[in-house]
């Protein structure tokens, strides 16, 4: 398994190949559409992750010291985002998370390419994915 | 013949970039845009005429209370009140409507009923529901049609002798629909409720006569019709507005303070507590100078014009489905497409530079009765043009493919 520094570079390069938006949209619709269904059960109102414009259900469980996230969203966009976090963070120590700085974002163009309103949502993603690690780090 | 090349000059943002892109700004629900006439009124103020109103015995006092009050006269003219004193000037329609709730909330009492409707936004809803808690008077809701105009029949069961009071807007900011607001108001007084009306969607698309319209109150935000935010009107008529207790204490909105007891000042001052924004007042008469210089009527008829080209444009793009179809609509166009997110075309056709809205439109209310998590919004005003519509389906084409 790759550390989060590791996953992260490799994100940054797969985005450098990107020539405009467009591409970098697509990538992450691509993302969206292939990310692994959570489970119908977890879809509930207390997994909604608040500062999203659209609905994104986010659940972690932790096995062998390792956190697994697994998430959707009704907006394709939001669950491609959901999922690049997902790549980088899912299957690592809730440590390694909580404290985990994710630079990618800024590198990407991924804060600046996004409106506002859909960097809050990222944001509150985050969050919420560090909350669940210090949980269960304790 | 109207020039809107003309009217887009005015406008100094509408040539800006957006993502390297020429901004076709749709979202003129939100806020619209403001002239260069309102821009230099609200800087000309800072530079040359900068003072608080209504206190000093200075020149520049007298001046800025002059230009302060001249908005006042304006707006009276411009909807048709009987007396300048009636117009009070508000932070916006949201202040304004809070205003009137927390004035009714001693005067109400248990067994009243406040009659509002499905499709009012949030700022219509939740004061209410305040003053409901506070009055213990009971809200009864008119419900909607599936093309998003009122159910009279519902409004006219729902009305009896406990309504003290029904607020309705006059647009919805969600679904366009103008209301029949002249038969609610009539049917109201007939049983001796007053009515306000959130005039936020319609005071610079309509044509406005207090008067004639004969409400009790009226409500509009200035920044929704060229002018500055900040500044709202709240209209009511003078033998209400004495009626209702203060909104805030303060400077301004008293007649004379001692400890044993204070006496409040006349109208308007009466709701004015506190410096208000002065430079906001004054160049919203810019604004309506703007609006009164092209005609109301004019302005609904070319925005009516581009309402029918978005409509029959966007209609031509498979799984559209439009939400408010009323009859008498306002140039808004509330829409989603089959099997994609509002959301994810919004952000679509930001990059491309359409600003359009997504979301539940502060109307959750009417997203529920649809049953959908919110709308893609076009949201038109006097300088946008065919062309722009043009750009903006072909923006939503693109989402389109990209997203299925
Ligand atoms: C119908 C309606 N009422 C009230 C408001 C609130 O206006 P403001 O935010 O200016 O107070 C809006 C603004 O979106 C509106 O569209």
């Amino acid at each position: 398994m790759s550390t989060i520094q590791e996953i992260q570079k490799e994100i940054i390069e797969d985005f450098a190949m990107f020539d405009d938006w467009i591409q970098k949209y697509e990538y992450l619709i691509d993302l969206g559409k292939e990310l692994s269904p959570i489970d119908e059960k977890y879809k509930t109102e207390d997994n909604l992750i608040r500062g999203c414009q659209s609905r994104v259900w986010l659940h972690a469980e932790h096995t062998d010291g390792k956190i697994i996230y697994t998430a959707d969203s009704d907006a394709i966009m939001s669950k491609g985002i959901v999922a690049i976090l997902i790549n980088v963070l899912s299957g690592q120590a809730p440590s390694e998370i909580a404290t985990a700085k994710l630079d990618f974002i800024n590198k990407i163009g991924l804060k600046e390419q996004l409106s506002p309103t859909r960097a809050n949502g990222l944001v509150s993603m985050i969050k919420q994915m560090k909350l669940y690690a210090l949980a269960f780090n304790n | 013949m109207l020039d809107i090349s003309k009217i887009r000059k005015q406008f100094p943002i509408l040539s800006r970039k957006v993502n390297g892109q020429d901004l076709v700004y749709f979202d003129n629900g939100a806020t619209t845009q403001k002239p260069q006439a309102v821009i230099d009124s609200e800087s000309n103020y800072y530079q040359n005429e900068n003072s608080n109103v209504h206190r000093g015995v200075h020149f520049l006092s007298g001046l800025a209370t002059d230009k302060f009050e001249e908005t006042r006269n304006t707006i009276q003219a411009f909807i048709g009140a009987k007396h300048s004193h009636e117009i009070i000037f508000t932070k916006g329609t949201t202040d304004s409507i809070n205003l009137v709730a927390n004035g009714f909330r001693t005067l109400f009492k248990k067994g009243d009923e406040i009659i509002i409707t499905e499709l009012e936004h949030h700022s219509n809803i939740v004061p209410w529901q305040m003053c409901c808690e506070q009055s213990e008077a009971t809200l009864k809701v008119i419900p909607l049609l599936d093309n998003g105009e009122l159910d009279m029949n519902e409004f006219n069961n729902l009305l009896s002798e406990s309504t003290k009071l029904v607020a309705v807007s006059h647009i919805s900011n969600a679904l366009g629909t103008i209301n029949d607001i002249e038969e609610i108001i009539e049917k109201s007084h007939k049983i001796g409720a007053k009515v306000l009306i959130d005039g936020a969607q319609a005071a610079s698309h309509v044509s406005i006569n207090m008067q004639e319209l004969n409400a009790d109150f009226y409500c509009f935000s200035s920044h929704k019709m060229f002018g500055p935010t900040g500044v709202g009107v709240l209209y009511g008529k003078e033998e209400i507005l004495n009626e209702l207790s203060p909104y805030q204490g303060g400077g301004e909105m008293i007649k004379e303070v001692s400890f044993s007891g204070t006496t409040y000042a006349e109208l308007p001052h009466k709701f004015e507590a506190g410096t208000p924004n002065i430079a906001g007042v004054i160049a919203f008469k810019s604004a309506i100078d703007f609006i009164t210089n092209l005609g109301v009527e004019t302005i609904a008829k070319y925005e009516d014009e581009l309402l029918q080209y978005v409509t029959s444009e966007i209609l031509k793009i498979e799984g559209v489905k439009i939400y408010g179809t009323a009859k008498n609509k306002s140039a808004i166009l509330s829409f989603n497409i089959e099997g994609l997110h509002p959301y994810d075309i919004g952000m679509i056709v930001d990059k491309m530079g359409i600003a359009i809205r997504t979301g539940h439109h502060c109307a959750q209310p009417i997203m529920e009765k649809f049953n959908i998590p919110g709308t893609a919004r076009i949201s038109l005003a006097i300088y946008n043009t065919k062309e722009e519509i043009d750009l903006c389906i072909n923006a939503i084409k693109k989402a389109k493919l990209m997203l299925s």
